[in-house]
């Protein structure tokens, strides 16, 4: 190696001047500022997304095969052996619909559980925003929703369902259950860190809350009596009045709203806390978590 | 202990490196107050809520590991500024508390903006994605805008020599061309301040070489930075100051030379007992001082370097502070690169009847001349002191006798220039 000595510094623009100093608080969700953070967020998705989508010949149809199957196992379980789905007006529609939300529900919790610890790399040798890695999953999760939305609506037209202006609120929806999903993702990772059962636990929850809302079924004891002892409380998931209303905006106007269908405003309350709590949280619990997360890896 | 704001970049060494203007005007851009950083090792961790739930209340125990403690200092605009350590000595911790990837306990730290650090290289590359995609990607990362970063693209390609490869994905690159394509994405960054850690001194020699040009360019435009190392030759010829952590203690700021030597020492006082700051300057066992010591040339006069070829002509003067029963002095050479060059001992030149022994106050003369055959260079002599002629049982652990550099040019390589008495011949066939 060179022993030169350093070769002198030509004389700065303006010595002696001040520099504008601002604080380094240290890692957190959000560090480096909003527009990095969308920026990060927006590519990191896209590119899971295009991987998924572009990185096989038949990635559109991979994507959707997996929901298709399930439809169809269901719907020949439900119609055929149970005889439930003969007594629900449009019930394959629903079936379909339901399974991709829940699916969208499901695929981005499980990514999201495992995601920071999964990224570790990134978290321990970069300074990144924390809170784009469970986001990103979650965003990843979204676009494919909306691919395989893009296959639901065919088949409903198909199926004959008549378009109804309510049609319009399905965005609504969407924003709810995409709100729902990150605050649960948000949790998820950031408790995974420390406890690694979670990734568990979380299957075993995600399970039960596939067959305890109302997904294979509509949550409407005129339509299924067996629901009546347990609905009051079924109708603390949040999910329960979700999947209802989705039901009626979408699928049929006839059907119960959420309200009519948990059994008044009254019994809307239990979901409506318990949906705010998640929120809550999942965002103190991340952000809690956000500065130690490089060190607790 | 150096007070943190012992710096002495206005008094040292003009001789040295005359001529060389350093940022001291400038505007400082990092100002770091009181950092403390304590890591918590749990000495058994509970990672599972089953273990949660069988022992709901047993208290986690935790070692406490404090990897740095009030360390202060300022870092100014265009300096080029080295935090050197041994290995544990909480450098990495505090390029990571500098870069935001850990928090600190204690402490302030303010920055004239975003700095970018660069600590591993390639980190957040997807393998599943191509170069292009990963180029914006990692540009993003690093601070750029989305749209800067995908105009940059070609050009990164271009200084990567990887253009054909543009489209593949980096599962199919080779580990060369993954690196080459990570270092030519780092270049794009635009932060004025850079955290640089000492992993990216990885790669063979002409990536090394890469590595240093592109190191001088950026401190020549200006641009502030932060290297962590232990390569004391990359402080001595990149850094205008450096910074020296030793048991996550700040030791000292300053001229490059001296953090070069007071590593130097740090590290071989703690190769014979544990580390702690406090036996470098004092060891308890401190049974012999050192009174005096030099360099002389021919003529009798004290000099500081010797030219090439020229033996080193010493002397130095101990002093017992006990009594010493069979005294040895041992001495070693080293480089400035910390190897060991040659060493020999010595014990007392005794009369006839003499006791070999020294008593409290009694003072030795040692002096003598060294064969030269040292390189163009820097070095150390050091010395150590033993009793009852063995060397473990010390008397004084080894101190810098000597620090003298060799001037002159030998087109020769190497640490030591060798007559070599070689014939080459061809066989007759």
């Amino acid at each position: 190696m060179s022993t030169s000595p350093p070769t002198p510094l030509e004389p700065l623009n303006d010595p002696g001047g001040e520099v504008a100093l601002s604080d380094v608080r240290g890692p957190s969700a959000v560090g480096g500022g909003w527009k990095r953070f969308f920026e990060l967020l927006y590519l990191i998705s896209v590119t899971e997304f295009k991987k998924t989508y572009f990185g096989t010949v038949l990635g559109y149809v991979w994507s959707l095969v997996r929901p298709l199957l399930l439809f169809a196992v269901l719907l020949f379980v439900f119609t055929k052996i149970f005889r439930l789905g003969s007594t629900v007006p449009n019930y394959p529609v629903m079936l379909l619909l339901n399974i991709v939300l829940i699916g969208f529900f499901q695929e981005a919790t499980n990514n999201a559980v495992t995601s920071v610890v999964g990224q570790e790399a990134i978290v321990r040798k970069t300074q990144f925003p924390r809170l784009v890695i469970p986001m990103a999953t979650v965003l990843t999760s979204l676009l494919n929703l909306g691919m395989n939305l893009i296959a639901v609506v065919i088949f409903m037209l198909v199926y004959g369902v008549d378009p109804t202006w309510t049609w319009l609120f399905l965005p609504l929806l969407i924003a709810i259950l995409f709100v729902l999903t990150s605050a649960t993702s948000l949790l998820l990772s950031s408790l995974y860190v420390r406890f690694r059962d979670i990734a568990i636990m979380w299957s075993v929850v995600a399970a039960a809350l596939f067959y305890g809302s109302p997904i294979l079924y509509p949550f409407d004891p005129e339509v299924v009596p067996t629901l009546e002892p347990y609905q009051s409380v079924m109708a603390i998931n949040p999910l329960t009045p979700f999947f209802a209303q989705v039901r009626h905006w979408i699928i049929d106007p006839t059907a119960p709203t959420a309200v009519e269908a948990v059994g008044g405003w009254t019994h809307m309350i239990a979901p409506t806390a318990i949906f705010v709590a998640i929120c809550v949280a999942g965002v103190w619990v991340f952000s809690r978590a956000a500065p130690r997360v490089a060190e607790e890896l | 202990m150096a007070t943190p704001s012992s710096t002495d970049t206005a008094t040292e060494a003009p001789g040295q490196q005359a001529g060389v203007l350093r940022p001291v005007d400038a505007p400082v851009v990092i100002e770091a107050r009181g950092i403390d950083k304590t890591f918590r090792i749990p000495s058994h961790r509970i990672d599972s809520f089953k273990e949660r739930m069988v022992h709901p209340f047993a208290r986690v125990e935790y070692r406490e590991l404090r990897a740095l403690r009030d360390v202060s200092f300022e870092i100014r605009q265009g300096e080029f500024f080295g935090i050197v350590g041994r290995n544990g000595s909480g450098k990495s911790t505090l390029l990571k508390i500098l870069a935001s990837i850990y928090r600190a306990d204690a402490g302030t730290i303010r920055m004239a903006g975003q700095p970018a650090p660069f600590i591993e290289l390639g980190v957040g590359f997807n393998p599943d994605v191509s170069a292009r995609e990963n180029i914006v990607l990692n540009g993003v990362m690093m601070g750029l805008s989305q749209r800067e970063a995908r105009r940059r693209v070609d050009a990164v390609l271009d200084f990567a020599e990887l253009e054909e490869f543009a489209d593949l994905k980096l599962k199919n690159y080779s580990s060369g061309m993954m690196v080459r394509l990570a270092f030519s994405v780092m270049l794009q960054s635009d932060a004025e301040i850079l955290l640089i850690d000492e992993v990216l001194a990885v790669g063979d020699a002409a990536f090394q070489q890469k590595c240093r040009d592109v190191f001088h360019e950026m401190r020549n435009a200006g641009r502030t930075i932060v290297l962590v190392t232990h390569d004391m030759t990359a402080v001595e010829n990149f850094c205008h100051r450096a910074l020296l952590l030793h048991d996550g203690e700040l030791v000292h700021i300053g001229e490059p030379e001296h953090v070069q030597r007071q590593y130097l020492r740090l590290n071989f006082a703690g190769a014979d007992g544990d580390s702690g700051a406090a036996k470098r300057v004092a060891v308890p066992d401190i049974h012999v001082r050192l009174v005096d010591s030099w360099l002389e040339n021919g003529a009798g006069e004290r000099v500081t370097n010797i030219e090439i070829g020229e033996p080193i002509r010493f002397g130095a003067a101990f002093e017992a502070l006990r009594d010493l029963e069979q005294p040895s002095f041992g001495f070693h050479c080293y480089s400035a690169d910390g190897l060991e060059v040659f060493a020999f001992n010595r014990r007392l030149r005794l009369e006839e009847g003499q006791p070999d022994r020294l008593v409290e106050g009694q003072r030795v003369r040692i002096g003598g001349t060294i064969q030269n055959p040292l390189m163009p260079g820097r070095y150390f002599l050091k010395s150590w002191v033993a009793r009852l002629r063995n060397p473990g049982d010390l008397a004084l652990h080894g101190i810098d006798v000597l620090d003298f550099v060799v001037f002159g040019t030998d087109p020769r390589r190497g640490l030591v220039s060798v007559d070599a008495d070689v014939d080459v011949a061809p066989d007759a066939t």
